[in-house]
């Protein structure tokens, strides 16, 4: 029974999130042009500079070429086949909870994720998007009471618009990437969280990020500033129905840390990753980079990928500010044909900069799993330390694991540390387990989030369980 | 019947009394056949096990000991071809190895492996919850299971900074041996298979682990210890010695057997399996019809 196909089958557990809400939705037309990306900004009542900077983004991204150094194949996407804004039919935003369309309310709570006063999470505020918009954020105004803002970046940019002028695209420029152009040019919604100066925010943030149409793209933007002195934990989760057509999810997320301040940036993945002939899923293309602007300022990135049929997605950090810190843990979970490649870039510019990167990949059925990342030290980055840790354990035989670490220093002074291994669950190790007691199915899962520790006892507590557990489900399966 | 009553006996024990004859009977093994992959390894092997006996079984290397005792726990790349074994009156072949593990059939390893991230401790309190709500016993929860473990580790002299490290990853030999009894004392097993678990100890390490072992044995329990050595047996005093050569038990006798292989060494078993074999020849085509 224990044989590698036992092993395989146990992976196939069916995604519990693949239901679709009935809604009415405003959907504009397919396709895109300059003339979708202006209506997305007037449904949206944006300023000016707004506007400018998406039209300079989607200028830019019709001179740019998809990247197609990664290791990920799939065939062609068709921009002009996708919707670039649809929303749940509501008056614009409620500003009461008991406004909100029940069926979004049943939705959210269907996923977990309880937005009304009574059931919510006591210590965690939530933003919750729903295809385009922000439908609902908890605990606005208690945060408001220290001074920290969290909403939707469209509430944002009308209540303080001096903060996103500010702020947007300086980490990510609107040209960086093709895919963060496209973001820049036709982005809907997402999350804002400004932590003023000296001020611990009392409460775990967290968006969660829901797609429900079936031919929708979902391209959100967050930003995080967190100013002098300042910290923030924030968590996102994702979740999709399941379709037979494949969605794109082009995100942008950017985090400006100035001294002494820190941000902590989790990610719960788990958009449908299609079914085990790889047939729908999302493509997952995201640009995630923080900016420790400051001194001793720090980012780490926690992420925890078990979704989508293709990730293409880099958590990076520049270290600007001396003796600034930036750390990524990442479990990258691939299954059936999924495919990811992923990893950080962390940018040493400052003196004494320190990094960290902790990755772990596990890779199931056919599925193909790299892990890429870089580590640059800049000529100033006099005493820059990094240390890089990557592991792949495989599952089955027909899997694949790749590991691409790039390393460039320009200052003789850096110390650079890169180790990895692979591994595989070996039949000896699940039938010492079982020997002693413990199901096969308890045994592969004992060991696949053994494998992980290092990553989950990063990730905050009220998630650290249940990303455990969204392993565990994801293993489990139909043996016995 | 053929005429050679220690070879050809149906009674597994044929030249012994049976020492505790109203002690219930544990494990039957009948005329078991297994192989790995196309390779026959076990070629009919008997044995009854009751409780409150140790047994020891010797032989060369390849001769089919190991294969015995991971057939017993349920390995899955061993196929059983023939034959049966009972435990406690029900068929043990038809279970997993987790179900015979939790129903007190416990396999003390030869090369305990390593499972990297995998806590100890945590792993230590999953297996005896399994086996206690087999047992019908309340789970322990982990300030419960910390006394139990601590008061169970003084049976193998182990630190309890053990517990805090990953499954058997960067023990020494001996310190894995240790934590497959400190396993043994936590389950309580009725039946224990210890495969060659002297084997890489130091004499300090071979008196704990003995000690330990002699420690658990109980009226209603049963120890099967394989072995190279007879420096085990000065430890543990077995009731039954049985040498195994090409798949099978060639001779069983008392303790002193075992201080005869020590003497006169394999070569005359050797001798005894030709003459074996050549009967069996003679005799084929009589018994296939």
């Amino acid at each position: 029974m224990s044989s590698p196909q036992a092993v395989g089958d146990l992976v196939s557990q069916p995604y519990k999130y693949g239901f679709v809400t009935d809604i009415e939705t405003e959907k504009i037309a397919k396709g895109l042009s300059e003339d979708v990306v202006r209506l997305i900004s007037s449904k949206k009542q944006e300023p000016a500079f707004l506007l400018d900077f998406r039209l300079r983004a989607y200028r830019h991204w019709l001179t740019m070429a998809e990247p197609d150094w990664a290791a990920l194949g799939y065939p062609p996407v068709d921009y002009q086949e996708i919707i670039y804004y649809a929303a749940p039919k509501q008056q614009a935003k409620k500003a009461s909870l008991d406004e909100v369309d029940p069926k979004l309310l049943e939705t959210f709570d269907k996923l977990g994720i309880p937005l009304s006063e009574q059931k919510r999470l006591s210590n965690v505020a939530v933003d919750a998007v729903f295809d385009s918009v922000s439908i609902a954020t908890t605990y606005k105004e208690k945060l408001a009471e220290h001074g920290v803002i969290f909403g939707s970046i469209s509430e944002a940019v009308k209540e303080h618009p001096e903060l996103i002028e500010r702020y947007l695209g300086t980490v990510v420029p609107s040209n960086d990437n093709y895919f963060a152009a496209l973001n820049s040019a036709v982005f809907s919604d997402g999350s804002f969280v400004f932590i003023p100066r000296g001020v611990e925010c009392p409460m775990e943030l967290s968006t969660y990020f829901r797609i429900n149409s079936g031919d929708t793209g979902q391209f959100e933007r967050t930003l995080i500033v967190a100013e002098e002195g300042a910290s923030v934990s924030y968590l996102e989760g994702c979740t999709a129905p399941m379709f037979d057509t494949n969605q794109l999810h082009a995100a942008v997320v950017e985090l400006v840390v100035l001294d002494d301040a820190s941000i902590k940036y989790s990610t719960v993945q788990n958009w449908y990753a299609g079914d085990e002939n790889g047939v729908g899923g999302i493509y997952n293309f995201v640009t995630k980079r923080g900016q420790c602007r400051g001194a001793r300022s720090k980012i780490s990135w926690t992420q925890v990928e078990t979704g989508s049929a293709i990730t293409w997605k880099y958590p990076s950090c520049v270290l600007q500010g001396a003796d600034s810190v930036g750390e990524f843990y990442s479990v990258a979970l691939t299954n059936n044909r999924q495919q990811a490649d992923t990893g950080t870039k962390m940018i040493h510019v400052g003196p004494r900069t320190r990094s960290t990167i902790v990755s772990k990949g596990i890779s199931a059925g056919h599925s193909a799993n790299s892990y890429r990342g870089l580590v640059q030290i800049g000529p100033k980055a006099v005493g820059a330390k990094n240390y890089s840790q990557c592991d792949s354990m495989l599952i089955g035989d027909q899997a694949a694991a790749n590991t691409y670490p790039y390393i460039r220093s320009q200052q003789p002074q850096a110390a650079v540390e890169h180790e990895a291994s692979t591994c595989r669950i070996s039949e000896d190790q699940l039938f010492y387990l079982q020997s002693r007691g413990i199901g096969f199915e308890e045994a592969v899962s004992m060991m696949v989030s053994g494998f992980c520790r290092d990553v989950f006892n990063q990730l905050p507590m009220e998630f650290a369980a249940e990303a455990d557990k969204l392993l565990a489900l994801k293993l489990e399966g139909s043996v016995g | 019947m053929p005429s050679d009553p220690i070879l050809f006996s149906s009674s597994p024990f044929p030249d012994l009394p049976v020492i505790r004859p109203d002690a219930p009977v544990l494990l039957e093994i009948r005329d078991l056949h297994a192989r790995v992959e196309a390779k026959a390894i076990l070629k009919g092997v008997n044995l009854t096990i009751r409780a409150g006996e140790i047994h020891a079984v010797m032989g060369r290397n390849g001769s089919g000991k190991s294969t015995l005792s991971k057939v017993l726990a349920g390995h899955p790349s061993y196929t059983v071809t023939g034959g049966s074994v009972t435990y406690r009156g029900e068929n043990l072949l038809e279970l997993e190895p987790e179900t015979r593990a939790r129903a007190g059939v416990f396999l003390g390893f030869q090369y305990p492996v390593e499972i990297p991230g995998v806590s100890n401790l945590e792993f230590l309190r999953v297996s005896t919850n399994a086996r206690r709500v087999h047992r019908g016993e309340a789970e322990l929860d982990t300030f419960e299971f910390e006394d139990l473990v601590r008061e169970r580790l003084q049976v193998v002299q182990m630190d309890p900074a053990f517990l805090e490290r990953s499954v058997n990853e960067g023990f020494s030999g001996g310190e894995k041996k240790r934590n497959e009894i400190l396993q043994m004392a936590l389950l309580e097993p009725l039946v224990a298979i210890l495969d060659e678990t002297d084997s890489g100890l130091d004499i300090d390490a071979l008196r704990i682990v003995a000690g330990g072992v002699n420690h658990l044995a109980t009226p209603d329990t049963a120890t099967l210890l394989i072995t190279h050595y007879q420096r085990l047996l000065d430890a543990i005093t077995p009731d039954y010695v049985h040498v195994m050569a090409a798949g099978r038990i060639l001779r069983t006798g008392g303790k002193e057997l075992a201080l005869e292989l020590e003497q006169r060494g394999y070569d005359w078993v050797d001798a005894e399996l030709a003459a074996l074999e050549g009967a069996e020849a003679d005799r084929l085509p009589a018994e296939v019809a």
